[in-house]
């Protein structure tokens, strides 16, 4: 175990030690290595905020349920009950008379209003399921729609399934994306190593003749590849954060112009962990690769 | 402790290096192998070392067969010889305490004890003094003791060497065959291809002589 520890530890400082030995060539593999991640993580993040966006736009995913003009409270109230033991998410009871008030408010409305003998408004409820997929909002529509005494039930489901088809679709450029720019990190990773393995040729000879085993000799540079990817994921971290608060402003003041309120959600500390994670494990696999091929001269 | 019988090496492109050699070596004891330039010495000191493969006849070290060890064993053979290369193969980049070091982060030497017994080394050659300093700023004579205390610090049961004072004038010849003589009085087994006319002189009855591969 001591001997294990020992070898683990002076890989990882040889590791840090080759990092430290040339900061301009750390800094542009870096530099390389973070614009690589920073690109589809800026997507995956800008994606996720906008599927939050279009959940929250008002009327997106919301069901409209209009009751029949002749409902009695007793009625209404039985349609109350059905959604409390629906447990669908969050509902709200307009009554024909507030309904009414409303649309006196909206402009040049009021006069036609007044003009007219009765209120021609259904009491209705306003429902926002907490399940937005397309699919849950269709079925639970349908349902609503069979309940006793309710005239109409309105879904902007063509909008809503648009919507989620785009997002799939740029998820899915995303992954294409992220495929290519992934290549790429292992590419560099691959290529810095290969430069390593050439410039310490004499050393790795050396250790062979007295009794270095593959493993030994591959291990610092597991050790660095894995080290620069996981550092460059972090400064993509940085970078997507950076853009993103920058972005902040400008979005709230958009939607502010829209009347509504919006604000980017930023990476978590799981999202940022995870991105140095796929950095190192890209780094090692590069660094696999790299040294596989040219130990290979030393056989 | 290490046997070789009918033992035969040839190159990629036909040159018989070494041909049908036999001899045993007893552990402890201080051998020779002596020749002209070209006669198989450093070719003999490889297949001994397992940096060549043997192209025919059998080579038993430790009473391992090297002829039938897989590839994956080597290191771990290796570990039981200490090297000593005539240019030394000296890590420049590293002080002269890394250079000793090394062998023991090989085997996984915690660091502590690694330190200690590597300047245990140093001391042994004369060099602790300089144990801060890069090798390029020693002697050639320096040089070969740094190559002789990397050689010996993981205590091995055979030290190899190629040519050790090959390179080196009177007085540091003399100084390093002191040191191997020093480590042979301690029990260590010692192989030394060399051309040195002191060194055969002093142990003459210990002599393998080559010559064009044949061992006279």
């Amino acid at each position: 175990m001591n001997a294990w520890f020992a070898q683990h530890s002076a890989a990882l400082a040889s590791a840090f030690r080759r990092l430290w030995s040339a900061p301009l060539n750390t800094l542009l593999s870096l530099l390389v290595i973070g614009i690589a991640l920073t690109l589809p993580a800026f997507g995956y993040v800008l994606l996720d905020n906008l599927r939050d966006l279009g959940r929250s736009v008002s009327g997106v995913q919301q069901i409209s349920l209009f009751m029949n003009l002749d409902a009695s409270k007793k009625e209404v109230g039985e349609i109350e009950n059905r959604l409390r033991q629906a447990a669908t998410g969050k509902w709200r009871f307009v009554p024909k008379e507030e309904a009414l008030k409303r649309m006196q408010t909206s402009e040049g409305m009021a006069e036609i209003v007044a003009s007219l003998p009765r209120n021609p408004l259904p009491d209705a409820f306003i429902v926002e399921p907490t399940n937005t997929a397309p699919e849950a909002l269709e079925i639970l529509r349908k349902e609503i729609a069979g309940w006793p005494k309710v005239a109409h039930v309105q879904l902007d489901a063509a909008w809503v399934k648009r919507f989620d088809a785009f997002l799939r679709l740029a998820r899915l450029a995303l992954w294409m994306l992220a495929g290519i720019f992934a290549a790429g990190l292992v590419a560099a990773t691959f290529n810095t190593i290969r430069l390593q393995v050439m410039a310490l040729a004499a050393e790795i000879e050396v250790a062979r003749m007295i009794g270095a085993t593959d493993v030994f000799i591959r291990r610092p540079f597991y050790y660095f590849g894995a080290l620069q990817g996981a550092l460059g994921g972090l400064l993509a971290a940085a970078l997507v954060i950076g853009a993103l608060l920058l972005l902040a402003g400008p979005v709230g003041e958009l939607a502010a112009l829209y009347g509504g309120s919006f604000s980017l959600r930023l990476p978590g500390v799981i999202e940022v962990a995870a991105l140095a994670g796929i950095g190192a494990l890209l780094g090692w696999l590069g660094a696999q690769l790299s040294v596989s091929l040219s130990l290979r001269k030393f056989d | 402790m290490i046997v070789a019988s009918h033992l035969s090496k040839r190159y990629p492109g036909g040159y018989e290096a070494i041909k049908d050699v036999s001899f045993a070596i007893e552990a402890g004891q201080m051998v020779l192998i002596t020749g002209h330039s070209g006669a198989g010495k450093t070719t003999l000191v490889k297949l001994i070392a397992s940096i060549e493969r043997p192209t025919s006849g059998s080579l038993v070290v430790n009473g391992q067969n090297l002829s039938a060890l897989r590839r994956s064993a080597i290191p771990y053979l290796r570990r039981n010889f200490g090297m000593v290369f005539q240019d030394q193969k000296l890590l420049f980049d590293r002080s002269v305490l890394d250079n000793v070091l090394l062998p023991l982060q090989i085997v996984g030497q915690p660091r502590r004890e690694a330190i200690r017994r590597a300047q245990a080394a140093l001391d042994k050659v004369g060099l602790l003094a300089r144990e801060k300093a890069s090798p390029i700023a020693l002697s050639g004579g320096e040089q070969q003791r740094l190559a002789i205390a990397r050689a010996v610090v993981n205590r091995p049961a055979v030290l190899l060497a190629d040519e050790p004072t090959g390179n080196l004038d009177i007085d540091s010849a003399n100084e390093i065959r002191d040191i191997f003589g020093a480590f042979h009085q301690v029990g260590v087994t010692i192989v030394v291809a060399t051309h040195d006319q002191h060194w055969i002189e002093r142990y003459h009855p210990n002599v393998l002589h080559l010559d064009h591969g044949w061992l006279l």
